[in-house]
């Protein structure tokens, strides 16, 4: 079964103008796939329609054989996790340990479980010793790892990531990508950021104009310059795809 | 102006308390109503903004500066119901966290400067955008909204502290003079909550709530429609309008029926320079209660009606006259 | 006046007085201020020892007469209402010091003062020992409405954020040379105001959007053991109910 499964989704906000128009798209469990496209491309709508927040126009939406259906929103929730782009949006209880059992306790989880599923999630992106600080009290870069614990502690099938690498400093950056590695779940990460693509992950997807314009290897899509120039993406200035490392993956 | 403990004795405290309670409960149900499961959220932001806004020091006139209250700006924003739950949830954190405002004093504070400022707030606005609409409209209505709630507010005080006060005061001449001093803090709270109001209007008129209804309609085939997402302000906040309007009365007829019974005071305030503020301040508030006191032979109560119609006449002209300007310039 | 709050008054800290159930506290320095409202004005001596056991008080959880000076400043434009009542009040007038004064007001302004006074203190000692977040769940545990609480948690949450996003459009502003000096600069001011309600506007919206993700159904699902022993109950008790007995006596 497949972690998520997208099909001809179509979308018109109310004031008429339409965001997607026929996006097809599926992700395997355990793949960690870029959904990279400029500005305006649609990429958060679509992702507003991941866990129901919004209603296709037309077109379905499955997350692990769930349909995203005003019924099922409980279950479809629990199984996306949706990382926000500005944490502080993201966590808004008054503190880490409140704010990651948030989620779990929607979902019914309650006492030494709850406690116990809120450390787990805090020590899977290293903040387990934040547990009682209030969130603003915390720097970006540990305020985004708290932001992935929230929604770790639901236990997701996939895990979607709003342009992950924003804001954050080199160091920051590079210790959320190795969270994010050696976590076993299924990642769909939106992003302009293509290096950071690149370093996480093999497969990518351009969305631009409201569908799906490529879908393939993150490096062979990188390598495309007239791809990447159709669709208003561009590599870093001084940016070079490394060679594959030896014998390399796949 | 967060009254402390001790001001008010035990009957005022308890029974503003109740009036308090009342109010956020009827408000709480109405703003669920609004903003159903948003509610929390919504408030608790908006609760924010005004937190940080009332720290912005505003200049008055030469040397001194006021800070807003926010409740005729947050009902105009955010919608009656939902500026009240802001401004009690700012005062209770306020007077929890911060030591500002008694504990016993919380239900006067609530009522003082959550409930009668929004009440009359927007009380006033909707009468003036009843009779004009638009966003130059909104903003001379959320001018006069926010003026007139800060002497409401003082004038409110003033009649608990009459009533319930641990002082015996004149109440007349402590009427004018806080009437008169907040008539002056009115302008700074009514400049800044236009100009507010005006910046959102500019940027994100869906956001005002005061504003809804009023956006121009779409034109189809060259028939204007009603935008299918437009609510029109009305229903739920009607019983705001009527219980605002009830409040204005009050304070006006009381205010003004002491103010004529003894015309004294007023002078003897005029004499204690430096009572609030400057003594220019006085002179305005004394000659704004003497006028009503000259009202020889009819009753004094009816003068204060009068007077509140004269006020929300004028506010109703100056909101007439920015309509046929704006339809004149569009013509 | 409503000025100056950019520091909280929470003090960290192990104290037994920390270390209270918020419920407790909250309901103990509110019946306190109940008992020193209802105190009769001219029991001099009893105010006394209502000072006595908030600097008792203090002490046991150590924060600092400094500390609670500082804090009083908040009560400055009360303190000059007070001396004015004397001055504006009416009936029978004594002479002090050249100027004819109200006795009946005197005793006014010593009553508003007195109260006030231990009020605030009281208050000050409920804020610097108890952590903000836990005021507000023993307020919720007092039967506060439960909504109520939430809004105020999302302030308590977003207060900081805000202001923070104040402060830089205010060094922006300056940093291009404005200063507001007189009514002209009200519009520029207020566009700040506009662009900071817009802003706190959207991440309410977005902050809802972040909870339904996470499977908000328009109740808090998370419940924190608020329990409170006899014991602490009457711990805490004991402030408000000294100072019951000192009023019951100053009554006699």
């Amino acid at each position: 079964m497949k972690s998520l499964e997208v099909s001809q989704l179509a979308y018109a906000y109310p004031d008429g103008t339409q965001a997607l128009f026929g996006v097809d798209l599926s992700i395997g469990r355990g793949e960690r796939v870029a959904l990279l496209g400029p500005n305006g491309a649609g990429k958060t709508t679509l992702v507003m329609h991941l866990n129901g927040i919004l209603t296709p126009g037309h077109g379905t939406v499955h997350v692990a054989g769930v349909p995203v259906v005003r019924d099922r929103l409980k279950e479809v929730r629990q199984r996306v996790g949706l990382v926000f782009q500005d944490p502080d949006d993201q966590l808004f209880m008054p503190t880490v340990r409140d704010d990651v059992a948030f989620g779990p306790a929607n979902m019914g989880v309650r006492g030494e479980e709850l406690e116990r599923v809120v450390k787990e999630a805090l020590d899977r992106v290293g903040m387990l010793e934040a547990i009682d600080r209030p969130p603003h009290h915390l720097s970006f870069g540990q305020r985004r790892r708290v932001a992935v614990a929230t929604v770790l502690a639901m236990e997701p099938e996939i895990l979607v990531l709003d342009e992950p690498s924003s804001n954050l400093d080199p160091a920051a950056r590079r210790e959320l990508a190795e969270i994010l590695r050696s976590l076993e779940v299924t990642v769909l990460m939106v992003t302009h950021d293509l290096p950071y693509a690149l370093e996480l992950c093999e497969r990518s997807l351009i969305l631009s104009g409201g569908v799906i314009a490529a879908d393939g290897p993150t490096r062979e899509l990188l390598a495309d310059d007239g791809l990447l120039a159709a669709h208003r993406l561009e590599l870093p200035y001084g940016f070079a795809i490394p060679a594959p490392p030896a014998g390399g993956r796949g | 102006m967060h009254v402390p403990d001790g001001f008010f004795n035990a009957a005022v405290s308890v029974s503003a308390g109740v009036v308090a309670a009342a109010g956020v409960a009827v408000c709480l149900r109405g703003a669920k109503r609004e903003l159903d499961d948003r509610t929390a959220p919504m408030a608790g932001l908006v609760a924010a903004f005004v937190f940080a806004v009332q720290m912005l020091n505003f200049p008055v006139a030469a040397g001194t500066s006021g800070h807003l209250l926010g409740g005729a700006l947050a009902a105009i924003l955010v919608g009656p119901y939902t500026g009240v739950l802001c401004i009690a949830v700012v005062l209770l954190v306020q007077g929890l966290f911060f030591a500002d405002g008694g504990l016993t004093a919380l239900g006067v504070n609530i009522t003082l400067m959550g409930l009668v400022t929004v009440l009359v707030g927007w009380a006033v606005f909707r009468v003036v955008t009843k009779v004009a609409r638009g966003k130059s409209a909104v903003a001379v209505a959320a001018f006069l909204a926010a003026l007139l709630s800060v002497p409401a507010s003082a004038l409110a005080f003033t009649l608990l502290f009459w009533v319930g006060g641990t002082a015996p005061i004149d109440i007349a001449a402590v009427a004018g003079a806080m009437g008169g001093v907040h008539l002056l803090i009115g302008i700074g709270e009514g400049l800044i909550t236009a100009t507010t109001v005006g910046a959102v209007l500019a940027v994100r008129p869906d956001l005002v709530y005061g504003y809804r209804g009023m956006a121009p309609a779409l034109i189809v085939n060259g028939q204007p429609v009603a935008p299918a997402a437009a609510q029109p302000v009305k229903g739920g906040a009607g019983p705001f309008l009527l219980a605002g309007l009830g409040v204005t009365a009050i304070l006006a007829s009381v205010v003004s029926y002491f103010a004529s019974s003894s015309p004294d005071g007023l002078e003897s305030v005029a004499e204690e320079k430096g009572f609030i503020g400057q003594a220019g301040d006085h002179s305005l508030g004394a000659w704004g209660l003497a006028e009503y006191g000259e009202a020889n032979g009819v009753p004094l109560w009816i003068v204060g009606l009068v007077g509140v119609g004269i006020t929300l006449l004028v506010a109703g002209a100056i909101g007439y006259a920015v309509r046929r300007k704006k339809s004149a310039v569009e013509a | 006046m409503g000025a100056g709050h950019r520091h909280q008054l929470y003090r960290p800290g192990t104290t037994p007085v920390h270390r209270l159930p918020a419920q407790c506290k909250l309901l103990a320095v509110f019946a306190f201020a109940i008992v020193v409202v209802a105190t009769p004005r001219e029991a001099f001596w009893a105010f006394g020892l209502y000072a006595v056991m908030l600097a008792a008080t203090a002490a046991a959880a150590r924060v600092p007469f400094s500390f609670v000076a500082r804090r009083m400043v908040i009560e400055i434009p009360f303190v000059l209402f007070a001396v004015f009542i004397p001055i504006i009040g009416l009936g029978e007038r004594v002479t002090v010091l050249g100027l004819s004064l109200s006795a009946e007001a005197l005793w006014a302004a010593w009553n508003i003062l007195a109260k006030a006074t231990l009020g605030v203190i009281a208050s000050i000692l409920l804020a610097a020992t108890t952590e903000p977040r836990m005021i507000l769940l023993g307020a919720q545990r007092l039967r506060l409405p439960s909504l109520l609480v939430q809004i105020a948690m999302f302030m308590l949450r977003y207060m900081d954020v805000i202001m923070d996003e104040m402060r830089r459009m205010r060094v922006a502003r300056e940093s291009r040379g404005f200063e507001a000096r007189n009514l002209r600069h009200i519009p520029v001011i207020a566009r700040s105001a506009g662009a900071l309600f817009i802003r706190s506007y959207e991440r309410g919206e977005r902050v809802h959007l972040a909870m339904l993700s996470r499977g908000y159904s328009g109740s808090m699902p998370i419940v924190h053991d608020m329990s409170a022993s006899a014991r602490q109950w009457l711990t805490a008790g004991a402030l408000p109910l000294t100072a019951l007995a000192v009023m019951g006596m100053s009554l006699l």
